[in-house]
């Protein structure tokens, strides 16, 4: 292997001819503007390759997470539950939807180090629908949230995790979850297009993000908080989430919470969508 | 006058104070090579990439075959491509992963794309490579794959930026060629490129831009005239006998003679009015007349205008009517 790549290295390429080019260039129909699910799938499988070219990218989706689960798991399953086995059936739906929402961030990381590079450039002189490069990111993007969300499972079913509601109840929690973070990142192309480094990106994501996660009903029933807290976790989308994902996969289905998860989606899509979109045109 | 392909008037690109691109006009005809010939910074890039409708001009228009780069950019976008002076390719991917992706974004199905692919890598030389992440290629590996990617769907214009910039005279020829061959078959090609040479080999018309500015327009022939044949190089064996040199040189070439720092080394820039076998001609006269004199010489050389001759004479030139204003 290492011998080849070597001999490959040795510049002994031949020299494009002539003649072929005449034949490459001898004008082909140009085939029909492609539709914008069509290119966005194309995107989202620009970002599978580069997933199979570095896999190393993908500790963030499978060490990180299985060590919030660890970690908190025994931190407090003993003082808060009794028991770390009796405190994952109430921490593994939330760890799974914070460990999923922190690891959105990596996805604004990724933009704003992949947009200064020249393939950005030709994209955006290509004919097609817009936001496709974007969307495609975030397709890649679920692929890792997906694995990230199996990986916790995994965890927390060894470890004693053992959800009411089945394998429908968990999969379609998952589903949720990640339908959900599909919205939620663009938060972070928003980021990752309008400041300049990718410090700056992973610093505001930070500063979002512990908040968002910690103040929520991911610990701790949140009746044990002050009254001013518990006026912000019950207005974090993020204790909504895990009330849902919790609620879907215990089998007793939030129908309020559910609806109140897709809406918020559905607003945040449409206002960070928008501004991504905004910045991605005038960059 | 023929079809004009691209056609600008009064371009403007303002980056806070900086005006990168201060009214530019450009006129190009279908089916040829233009040269934008400039140094880094003169706002050639700049210029570009309002043609290929990535950046919005401040002021001015302009229109790709009749298409405005703002108001129709959709439509322009499906007639240019753009070879940026950085890789405008993914260096994660293959050399056949980054085709396909072209191909499919492009339109093409899956199996006419991965087809098209290895056309195109067949025809740049590239099958070998083609399982390769880009980001393994030699800078003229880098630069056919990045063509290759350009021409997928046979655009009618090709904006080439900078194309052999850091590349080995090989690669540089070859990329010559490529650009011969894409012209051959009917696209229009916008080349931007630091070397007069390369404008020279390839472009039939060339604008020279400065600070945002075209401070020359015309065919070769006419900038040439315009910049002066090239320039004599000459050392000397004895740093005493090049007073003697200077003054045979001024009488036998009518040029300009600029005494070098180094105490041996003087240059003759000839005057625009010779073609480029005059200046040989003249050139060996010269040489002729110093062996006459009695002057050694160690090392004799013509050289072309290099661009920064062509720099010198041009600002020079519009220099002067200020001074003489003044």
């Amino acid at each position: 292997m290492s011998t080849t790549a070597v001999k490959e290295n040795e510049p002994v390429l031949a020299a494009p001819k002539p003649e072929d080019l005449a034949a490459v260039l001898i004008a082909k129909n140009r085939p029909q503007r492609p539709s914008a699910l069509s290119t966005s799938v194309t995107f989202g499988w620009r970002a599978m390759l580069k997933i199979k070219h570095v896999p190393e990218q993908l500790f963030d989706v499978t060490a990180f997470p299985i060590m919030m689960t660890l970690m908190f798991t025994y931190l407090f399953g003993g003082a808060l539950s009794g028991s770390p086995t009796e405190y994952l059936q109430f921490l593994l739906p939330g760890i799974m939807a914070s460990s999923i929402l922190m690891i959105t961030m990596y996805t604004g990381i990724s933009v704003n180090t992949d947009i200064e590079k020249g393939v950005f450039d030709r994209f955006r002189t290509l004919p097609i629908w817009r936001p496709s490069a974007m969307v495609g990111y975030l397709l890649g993007d679920m692929l890792r949230y997906l694995i990230a969300s199996v990986v916790i499972l995994g965890v927390g079913l060894i470890m004693g995790f053992r959800p009411g509601g089945g394998v429908g109840g968990v999969a379609a929690a998952i589903l949720l979850l990640l339908a959900f973070s599909f919205a939620f990142s663009w938060i972070w192309t928003m980021f990752g297009l309008l400041l300049r480094s990718e410090k700056s990106v992973m610093g505001v994501s930070m500063m979002v993000l512990f908040p968002l996660t910690f103040l929520s009903n991911i610990y701790v029933d949140p009746k044990t908080m002050p009254g001013w807290l518990q006026a912000f976790v019950d207005v974090n989308p993020v204790t909504h989430v895990v009330a849902a994902v919790r609620s879907m996969m215990s089998g007793d289905w939030d129908g309020g919470e559910i609806t109140w998860v897709l809406i918020a989606g559905g607003v945040i899509l449409a206002i960070f969508g928008t501004l991504t979109m905004r910045l991605y045109n005038r960059k | 006058m023929s079809e004009l392909a691209i056609e600008a008037s009064g371009l403007v690109k303002v980056f806070g104070e900086n005006r990168a691109v201060d009214g530019i006009d450009l006129k190009v005809p279908a089916g040829t090579v233009y040269g934008v010939l400039g140094p880094n910074g003169a706002g050639k890039t700049t210029a570009v990439k309002m043609l290929a409708t990535l950046l919005r001009p401040n002021g001015g228009e302009a229109r790709i075959f009749g298409k405005d780069v703002v108001r129709e950019a959709d439509a322009v976008r499906s007639m240019v491509s753009l070879t940026g002076q950085y890789a405008s390719v993914d260096e994660d991917l293959t050399g056949t992963e980054n085709l396909v992706l072209i191909g499919r974004l492009t339109g093409h199905r899956k199996p006419a794309a991965r087809a098209r692919a290895e056309e195109l890598l067949a025809a740049f030389g590239l099958t070998e490579a083609a399982g390769r992440q880009v980001k393994n290629y030699s800078g003229g590996m880098r630069r056919r794959i990045d063509i290759a990617a350009s021409i997928l769907n046979t655009p009618d214009v090709l904006f080439l930026d900078e194309p052999t910039t850091g590349l080995d005279p090989r690669s540089r020829n070859q990329v010559w060629d490529i650009v011969r061959a894409i012209v051959r078959h009917g696209t229009t090609v916008l080349l931007t490129t630091q070397y007069l040479d390369e404008a020279d080999q390839l472009a039939s018309r060339i604008a020279v831009i400065d600070r945002g500015k075209v401070i020359a327009e015309g065919t070769k022939g006419q900038l040439k005239a315009s910049v002066g044949a090239g320039a004599v190089h000459v050392r000397l064996r004895e740093a005493d006998q090049r007073s003697e040199a200077e003054a045979l040189l001024v009488r036998t070439l009518q040029a300009q003679v600029v005494l070098e720092s180094d105490p041996v080394a003087l240059t003759a820039r000839l005057s625009g009015e010779s073609t480029e076998q005059g200046a040989a001609e003249h050139a060996s006269h010269a040489l002729g007349e110093l062996a006459r004199a009695g002057i050694i010489v160690d090392t004799f050389s013509l050289g072309q205008p290099s661009l920064d001759e062509v720099f010198l004479a041009l600002t020079d030139r519009t220099a002067t009517p200020e001074e003489s204003a003044a």
